[in-house]
């Protein structure tokens, strides 16, 4: 009786045919398709951004990812503003997991430069990290429980994410814009009773991911929707270029944090979160406990953390900071993967060229619209939310 | 049982029925972090108006605004920062990189109102409910500076090294130290304001840090043909009032100015500044006095196609400059750079040639279409105390003078200086080099009736004559030079307990019951200069108009009330040489005025 409940037979024979290119014939006239859009707004992630598919009946033929939706021109604009003032910009990037930005802009430019931040300052850059990856997983977190139809599991995280937020606020005054990396170090030493309050969140999100495993994880539902959905091969990972949680669930260990260590990494204890089988399901699972490393991390750097000293070096006036002329990329390892800035100077004091590497643009754009063909159109926000994609940093 | 506990799971989310929701969170009367980044407040009686939060602001959300009840004075543009919350990011660099720390962030966050235009608006001016809060964003401790407060160290002589000898002290910045100064700059150009000659200051600052002197230099000269002698000697008054000085050390603007000068060699001077090709007015100009002011009016005279002639009294040119300050401070070789540039460019000189002896007034108003005055406060006030008549009691100025003309003054074993200016100064340090060569030690007391913070001398010349083993007595007022046996044997004084009353009115008061008596052989006066104006005769001061202590009333060209005469420098405004070459370069513009008026 279950069997049959949960079963979905897909009946090939009513498949359009393929042409000589591998790619379905599809004649929107013949009235056998239908063309919907899936977005800009919709479950599937954060940020807007729009799928147009062509349907058979309930069943993807044919996608085409839409971006463009939240395009900045950040990038270029930081071409016309001086390096102190792109420091406001960064963060704006990916909004809901800005640090990142921060952190790669600014060790970019302070590697050109050749700056060295004081000790205390490296620490706090390294909380911040591990405390963005933490609130962002939060969110994720949320999305994929309720873009599969599980509301409470979003109330859940979202409270716990409130409770990084206060801690953000009070180190760096602010909740979701930080600004707090700036090039140089940072700007703020850990107010007085932080590691207190900090504990007890973690308290309370570790007790709340208990309960987020035995409801989403354990559930018989989520798992049938996620089980063998969406999955990524081995060999695609260095085809498409993926990183993060979505390649380390098909057993590889990529993780910047290891392979091009950076900030305190080499002084904290730490293994890559991996799996077997990039679906759906483990992909999820890597998160959460990436999730729990970032606790574990947050615990380990507060242990060692200096409590004072200085938080930033001795630089150029930014005012007319000119920063040599060279190029480099920096990198961190985010919760969506590999995240980077390519900073060309030209020894002005304007950057002449800043690319960002979201890997959302990977995950989002080229794997999406291949993976998502013959899957059912219930399961589309899933199978997004499942790659982890913060549109604003699609388009910088 | 995996799949049975897989459906019973999820049920244990009921547990949480019991508990308060999680969602409920109330965010109006939730008091914000200590450090939040809110509505902005500024102290606007600290902040200075620089607009440095101007220029950091990427988002162009702050302009600068004049506020009612805030005059523009020295050290003020009188604008104050507008903030446009439609622009506005809450980066709170502003906060940060704030030259006086007027401005800061209050942890208010929540404002509704239905008119847009309210979200713009003056922190500070227009009264808000989070002024007087403490919470909110401040510029953050720990040795977090978005530029250098500090100065970069001058090299300078030791006093061991410099206290007998006249070698300059000051030595100078390479390139290094020159770029890293002006590195410190903020481009407010509050220092511009200021300056009698409104120097563009933030300009060849830039000019340094981009290494192009050859710019620099043009700058210079813009406004300002003494860049050698202002970048060692002037009294800076743009450093008083630098935005960085209010929390640090101000630019070293006038050491900046020397670097620029220094690393220019003479020779490449005509080819940077590229003033050839002038075209001859046919006009002649007679300037009196070779000091700043008058060979700042013939070097703009000579630019706009003038013919000028300087008569000058003495043997060289350079006037108080070459004849007033210690060469430690303002070697020859450096005067000259810069007085034979402006001769270069065709302006003629006569030396020892006295108006009013030599060459009367009248003479030069006949021969020349325009004559220009500059002769400065040559002559030494008394303080006509008893015993000033002694033939041991000297006018700082005489002396100095003597030392530049090369001849021997007297320098007895004890010597008490009165006066606290830079004359004083300049006598106490000359004659401490003279006592420690002559005598093996040094035995000079410098007394001023200014207190020690009023004394108007720069205070590194009250440091640096310290370090020289002279004496500095501030605060006592001259009541008498004893004399016994016809032979000086030291200065009574009273304490000074006030100079100045109620109304900043020169009124000076005593405590008669505290005196005290520096020994002394001999007594050096130097408390003020007056002018010597006996060159223009009667017939020409009927027509003249003076204000009541007898100086010369000019309007903003310098031009007095006869109409071809016109007069700055010293004897007009200042004293100081930067105010004097400000009004050379304000007179030769009015003298062209005046001649294309009358041609
Ligand atoms: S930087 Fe500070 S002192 Fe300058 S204008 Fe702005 S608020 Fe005033
Ligand atoms: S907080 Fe940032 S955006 Fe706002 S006014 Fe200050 S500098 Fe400009
Ligand atoms: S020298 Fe000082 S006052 Fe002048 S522009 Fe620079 S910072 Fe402003």
């Amino acid at each position: 009786m279950s069997k049959k409940l949960f079963t979905y037979n897909h009946d090939r024979s009513l498949f359009p045919e393929k042409g000589q290119d591998g790619k379905p014939n599809i004649d929107l006239s013949s009235h056998k398709f239908m063309k919907i859009w899936h977005g800009p707004q919709h479950p599937g992630i954060t940020g807007n951004m729009s799928l147009e598919l062509t349907l058979q009946g309930d069943e993807v033929m044919d996608c085409e990812t839409h971006v463009g939706y939240l395009h900045r021109g950040f990038e270029k604009l930081m071409e016309r503003r001086k390096y102190i003032q792109c420091f406001p910009i960064v963060c704006r990037v990916a909004v809901p997991e800005p640090d990142f930005n921060e952190y790669c802009f600014a060790s970019a430019m302070e590697e050109l430069a050749g700056i060295q931040i004081p000790e205390n300052a490296v620490w706090l850059r390294n909380l911040v990290l591990e405390m963005s990856r933490l609130q962002s997983y939060l969110m994720w977190i949320g999305g994929q429980a309720g873009s599969l139809g599980q509301g409470i599991i979003g109330q859940w995280s979202l409270y716990c994410r409130d409770l990084v937020l206060d801690r953000f606020e009070e180190l760096t005054g602010g909740r979701i814009y930080h600004m707090y990396i700036i090039p140089g170090g940072v700007r703020g030493n850990l107010p007085d009773g932080f590691l207190k309050r900090m504990e007890e969140t973690l308290q309370i999100i570790e007790s709340f991911m208990k309960d987020i495993k035995k409801v989403m994880f354990n559930n018989a539902v989520f798992k049938k929707r996620t089980v063998e959905m969406g999955v990524i091969e081995k060999d695609w990972i260095y085809k498409y270029g993926i990183t993060g949680p979505n390649a380390r669930a098909t057993g590889i260990a990529k993780d910047v944090r290891k392979d091009y260590p950076y900030l305190k990494y080499p002084d904290l204890d730490f293994e890559p979160v991996t799996s077997e089988y990039s679906d759906i399901y483990n992909r999820a699972d890597v998160r959460r406990r990436d999730l729990l490393l970032s606790i574990d991390l947050i615990r380990q750097i507060l242990a060692k953390i200096p409590l004072k000293g200085d938080i930033r070096a001795k630089t150029p006036n930014v005012l007319h900071w000119k920063v040599p002329s060279g190029e480099t990329y920096s990198r961190a390892e985010c919760t969506r993967g590999e995240y980077g800035y390519y900073l060309v100077s030209d020894g002005s004091e304007y950057p002449r060229r800043v690319n960002v590497r979201g890997p959302s643009y990977t995950h989002a754009v080229a794997l999406l619209e291949d993976m998502i063909i013959n899957e059912n159109i219930a399961d589309v926000a899933g199978l997004m939310v499942s790659l982890h994609t913060y549109p604003p940093e699609i388009e910088r | 049982m995996g799949k049975i506990n897989d459906i019973l799971s999820p049920f244990t989310a009921w547990k949480h029925v019991v508990n308060k929701p999680v969602t409920i969170k109330d965010p109006v009367s939730r008091i914000a972090a200590d450090r939040y980044r809110g509505f902005h407040k500024n102290n606007l009686e600290k902040c200075i108006g620089c607009g440095t939060c101007e220029s950091i602001c990427q988002n162009a959300a702050i302009d600068m605004v004049p506020v009612e009840g805030i005059e523009t004075k020295h050290g003020d543009s009188g604008l104050r920062p507008r903030i446009d919350y439609g622009r506005c990011c809450w980066c709170a660099l502003c906060v940060d990189i704030c030259t006086t720390n007027s401005l800061s962030m209050s942890n208010e966050y929540i404002w509704i109102d239905e008119d847009p235009e309210v979200f713009r608006f003056v922190p500070g001016a227009e009264k808000k409910s989070w002024d007087t809060r403490q919470a909110g964003w401040q510029k953050p401790s720990d040795n977090y500076e978005l530029y250098d407060p500090q100065r970069v160290k001058m090299g300078e002589l030791s006093p061991e090294i410099r206290h007998d000898s006249f070698v300059e002290i000051v030595q100078g910045f390479s390139k290094e130290q020159a770029i890293a100064e002006a590195d410190r700059c903020v481009e407010c150009g509050i220092c511009t304001a200021t300056c009698p000659a409104h120097m563009g200051i933030p300009e060849y600052i830039k000019a340094i840090r981009n290494d192009n002197l050859d710019q620099g230099l043009k700058i210079l000269y813009e406004t300002n043909p003494l860049p050698e002698i202002c970048g060692r000697i002037c009294t800076h008054k743009c450093e008083t009032v630098c935005s960085v000085g209010h929390h640090g050390e101000p630019l070293s603007i006038r050491w900046l100015k020397r670097y620029i000068a220094d690393q220019n060699p003479a020779d490449k001077y005509k080819e940077i500044l590229n003033q050839g090709n002038i075209d001859d007015k046919g006009k002649k100009i007679a300037i009196i006095g070779a000091g700043p002011s008058g060979l700042s009016a013939a070097y703009y005279l000579s630019l706009m196609g003038y013919s000028c002639t300087i008569f000058e009294k003495l043997p060289q040119a350079g006037g108080m400059m070459r004849y007033g300050i210690p060469e430690y401070r303002l070697p020859y070789d450096q005067l000259d750079k810069d007085i034979n540039y402006i001769l270069s460019l065709g302006v003629d000189i006569k030396y020892n040639a006295t108006v009013g002896k030599d060459i009367t007034l009248e003479q030069l108003h006949n021969d020349y279409d325009a004559v220009y005055t500059g002769t400065g406060l040559h002559s030494g006030r008394s303080t006509r105390i008893h015993g000033t008549e002694h033939k041991n009691v000297y006018q700082a100025v005489d002396l100095l003078r003597d030392v530049s003309l090369g001849k021997e003054i007297p320098v007895a074993e004890k010597i008490v200086v009165i006066g606290g200016g830079n004359v004083a100064m300049d006598i106490t340090r000359t004659i401490a080099r003279l006592q420690k060569q002559k005598y093996g030690k040094v035995q000079v007391i410098a007394t001023s009736l200014e207190s020690e913070e009023e004394m108007p001398a720069d205070r590194e010349e009250i440091v640096e004559a310290r370090e020289e083993m002279a004496i500095i007595e501030p605060g006592w007022g001259p009541v008498e030079i004893i004399i016994e046996n016809d032979k000086i044997t030291g200065l009574k004084v009273n304490k000074c307990l006030s100079v100045f009353d109620e109304e900043r009115r020169f009124n000076p008061k005593f405590d008669k019951e505290n005196q005290k008596i520096f020994p002394a052989d001999m007594v050096i006066e130097s408390i003020g200069q007056g002018a010597d104006l006996s060159y223009i005769t009667e017939s020409f001061k009927e027509n003249l108009e003076m204000d009541q202590r007898g100086r010369i009333i000019v309007d903003k060209h310098f031009q007095t009330s006869l109409k071809w005469f016109f007069a700055g420098g010293d004897i007009i405004q200042g004293p100081d040489v930067i105010t004097s070459i400000a009004n050379g370069h304000k007179a030769a513009i009015g003298i062209d005025k005046f001649i294309n008026r009358n041609s």
